[in-house]
């Protein structure tokens, strides 16, 4: 327990909180004994991965338990009053008003057909508020979350606006009643770095100038060290270790703090870069999308002129945030998508127009991993065929190709009997584990790694680029890496290209990237990212 | 905004035009109209005669231009065993028809919905078991099928015989709507139950709207957009269905009529409601184009 002094009374106090889990759970309770308290004034960080049990905490606390999670004892008491018990109409007047919320991904928390100004309005309402005053009111709060244009916002429908912007609008939501709880579940997880590092600071503005509690939940310690005030660290549904954010951050007690806080820092790659031959090299690419009918035709130049070279058995990291292009140009290069100018050279051979037979071959040589391990492996197909599928298809006889599957699965660190099973019965990294498999059953001499650690734990994220890395020595394959993170950028990569609006900014080695970014791009992204305070504030 | 109603708009033209075509070349290459319409034992010289009168003598390209040309200025041409025109005969059917659909429209509507929500919102309950049961049921069985028990019980137990001229829509009405039914249900189950679960209901939830503020006025709109689809698109099921149950329930519609004339080689005839039921599912489809308009602003604003 934290220790409370006795002059002033904590904002939100959890006693004892146990919440138990349907009988077929992999363990006996979701949440065991936790116990914290907010000061009004203060954020508490709930750190840990997914599955801990944080964001139940956070569902105990509004009163949002489902029936399969029921409270079994403790309690939550908010001023040194209790609240009521789980799913109790009573708490709908609780809601917003005295405890507000915020979710990862804000767009998604907002109806997609209504107008903002309607569901901020909404909130008012609900809570008996006269409809005369509420476009005032509403216009206030927007600006007080820094959003220009407060009249364009409220007419605007959700599609409308930018992830950062929703989420503004989701924390405007969240204050118009003045609540003096704010429970902020993992809310800038799916942000990019700068707008991340926006949303961070207005939250710690507001904290200060209302006095809001802020329960923060998280899995990633580099926002942690950017706004916590306490800590408290999860691990299977209990809390193995709490304090302040500097006795945490500086010296962490408990092996699964110091190995989260590990994984979240920046690795410098050691490999030794030698003058080796070209892989790919493209030239001038540029793509353009088309969309629309006949009438109403659009077009988006998704890569304007860019250059790039791989050589054999070099990491190249594609840097930049969603929309950058480069996705775009990853597909362009894989020749999934036709380029509209420029050419694309692989081992020396013009393959910007190959097709046919010769295109199967190539392919065959350039392999993909994707981001989400979820939907990227075929659920009604056991794990083995989805791996030997391409051996096969590719002239490899079947019982070789299982084999090999098997052999892949225990290089990537499963068991070999895991390819007898499902895809379903995996957790993610051990999914991510099972693409990288798959992908290296062809042998390729590129592997394309899209966003492929992103929607991983930060701790299964460094496992699985040590897997990336390991596997690199073993095969010799080039990579593509792209991902909108710096800190994996940094892990993997031996050089960096940044790119922003389908251009490339910046170009160079990691190291020289990181220490002298030319661009003033490449620095607000390096100052953004939530672990560059990290270091300095561990040093303390 | 026009122009997206303007492209539709294109768009129902051309697959009006796709469709009488096409129904006019095949109707020709599967089987001799003329005969068809002349006596089993007719000779050669009788058949010619008869086609001679139909025009089918001449060329293809020229029997084509004159029908099309005809449909321009509204002459859709004549049946062949009254004389008289055929949309005189289609519009004397067509009451029956609108009643019979429009009720068991009706029914589809006002029993699927409710009961699919009422499913959905009590899920894996005994009362969603038996709405999905009874929705399989409904939409698993045969049109005909049903009818012929529904005519059978009520003559064998009740006494009432039903069918024929002056009979009660209700019978009928039932046995096409329920299939409809049993589709609205299912759908509207599954398309609410995604939007209940959508992190944006989560959110309502937090901030403190009431359940069945956040069931109205959130997740019903969202619901009913996929909705508005699967109401269109049953509106051609549903004429499908007419001519099957028309026929059981001996019901006088448009339904009855297109059977007589396809078994009868009523050229003219044929072709002529083959063109009004593409118009009234190219009329669905235009209309579920608009109210999309009107539900859903992601595609308003494009």
């Amino acid at each position: 327990m934290t220790k409370v002094g006795a002059r002033d009374a904590p904002t939100l106090l959890v006693s004892d909180l146990t919440v138990g889990l349907p009988p077929d759970g992999d363990r006996k309770f979701a949440v065991e004994n936790a116990s914290l308290a907010v000061m009004a004034g203060q954020t508490r960080c709930l750190v840990g991965e997914s599955g801990s049990g944080k964001s139940v905490i956070g569902n105990a606390i509004l009163g949002m338990l489902p029936d399969a999670l029921p409270q079994l004892s403790g309690s939550v008491a908010l001023h040194g009053e209790n609240l009521p018990k789980q799913r109790d109409p009573a708490f709908n007047s609780i809601r917003s008003a005295r405890i507000a919320t915020i979710f990862q991904d804000a767009s998604a928390s907002l109806n997609p057909i209504k107008r903002i100004g309607k569901q901020l309005a909404e909130i008012l309402q609900v809570h008996g508020f006269d409809a005369s005053s509420h476009k005032d009111r509403i216009r206030d709060v927007l600006a007080a979350v820094r959003l220009d244009e407060p009249d364009r916002i409220m007419r605007a429908y959700p599609h409308q606006i930018s992830g950062g912007q929703a989420q503004r609008v989701v924390i405007a939501g969240a204050l118009l009643l003045k609540p003096s709880l704010l429970i902020a579940d993992e809310p800038t997880t799916a942000l990019d770095v700068t707008t991340q590092a926006g949303i961070l600071k207005l939250i710690a503005d507001l904290k200060k100038e209302l006095g809001l509690a802020v329960l923060f939940v998280t899995h990633d310690f580099g926002v942690v060290a950017e706004i916590a005030d306490h800590v408290s660290v999860m691990k299977d549904g209990v809390i193995v270790e709490h304090g302040a954010a500097a006795d945490i951050l500086t010296s962490p007690q408990h092996a699964y703090t110091q190995k989260l806080i590990a994984a979240a820092q920046p690795s410098a790659p050691d490999k030794p870069t030698t003058a080796a031959e070209e892989l790919l090299q493209a030239q001038d690419i540029n793509l353009v999308y088309r969309s629309g009918g006949l009438l109403n035709r659009q077009r988006t130049h998704a890569v304007r002129n860019v250059s790039l070279d791989i050589a054999k058995g070099q990491t190249l990291g594609l840097v930049g945030e969603s929309g950058s292009g480069k996705s775009s140009l990853a597909r362009a290069l894989l020749r999934l998508e036709e380029t509209d100018s420029g050419t694309i050279r692989y081992n020396g051979h013009d393959i910007t127009h190959l097709a046919g037979p010769d295109l199967q071959r190539l392919r065959k040589s350039i392999q993909v991993v994707l981001q989400d391990p979820y939907s990227a492996l075929n659920p009604r197909k056991l794990v083995r065929a989805s791996i030997a599928e391409g051996p096969i298809i590719h002239g490899m006889p079947k019982k070789r190709a299982y084999a090999r599957a098997e052999e892949l699965l225990e290089l990537t660190g499963l068991s070999s009997t895991a390819g007898q099973r499902y895809p379903h019965e995996f957790s993610g990294g051990q999914r991510q584990r099972i693409c990288i498999a798959r992908a290296l059953a062809l042998e390729p001499e590129l592997l394309v790694a899209d966003e492929a650690v992103s929607a991983l734990d930060v701790s299964v994220q460094a496992q699985i680029l040590k897997l990336f890395a390991d596997m690199q020595n073993r095969f010799g394959f080039a990579m593509l890496f792209i991902t909108h993170d710096l800190r994996v950028a940094r892990a993997v990569c031996d050089d960096i290209i940044v790119m922003k609006s389908g251009e490339v900014l910046e170009r160079g080695t990691v190291t020289s990237v990181f220490t002298h970014p030319s661009h003033d791009y490449t620095k607000a992204l390096l100052a953004a990212a939530p672990t560059s305070d990290f270091l300095a504030l561990r040093g303390k | 905004m026009l122009t997206y109603v303007l492209s539709k708009l294109m768009r129902a033209a051309v697959t009006m035009l796709i469709t009488v075509s096409l129904v006019f070349t095949f109707i020709r290459f599967s089987g001799d109209p003329a005969a068809a319409l002349a006596p089993p034992d007719a000779p050669q010289e009788v058949i010619d005669q008869y086609a001679e009168q139909m025009g089918l003598d001449k060329p293809f390209w020229v029997q084509y231009s004159g029908y099309i040309g005809g449909l321009m200025v509204g002459e859709f041409g004549y049946s062949v065993h009254t004389g008289r025109a055929v949309e005189e005969l289609f519009l004397e059917r067509l009451p029956y028809t609108l009643q019979l659909g429009g009720c068991a429209f009706l029914i589809a509507l006002l029993f699927g919905i409710p009961l699919g929500s009422l499913a959905a919102v009590n899920r894996a309950s005994k009362l969603d078991r038996l709405v999905m049961g009874f929705s399989v049921f409904a939409f698993a069985m045969p049109n005909f099928l049903f009818g012929l028990i529904i005519i059978l019980t009520s003559a064998l137990w009740f006494q009432i015989y039903l069918g024929g001229e002056g009979a009660n829509v209700l019978f009928p009405a039932l046995t096409l709507g329920l299939a409809s039914m049993g589709g609205f249900a299912r759908f509207t189950r599954s398309s609410l139950l995604e939007i209940i679960n959508a992190p944006f209901m989560r959110a309502a939830e937090a901030r403190g709207i009431p359940f069945m503020r956040r069931l109205i006025r959130h997740a019903a709109p969202n619901a009913a957009i996929p909705l508005v689809t699967l109401v269109g698109l049953s509106i051609g099921g549903l004429i499908a269905g007419s001519v099957v149950t028309e026929q059981v329930f001996a019901w006088p519609g448009v339904g009855q009529l297109l059977i007589r004339s396809v078994a009868t080689r009523d050229l003219a005839m044929v072709q002529f409601l083959v063109l009004a039921v593409a118009f009234t599912m190219v009329l669905a489809n235009l209309l579920v184009d608009t109210l999309y308009l009107l539900i859903d602003p992601r595609i308003r604003v494009r």
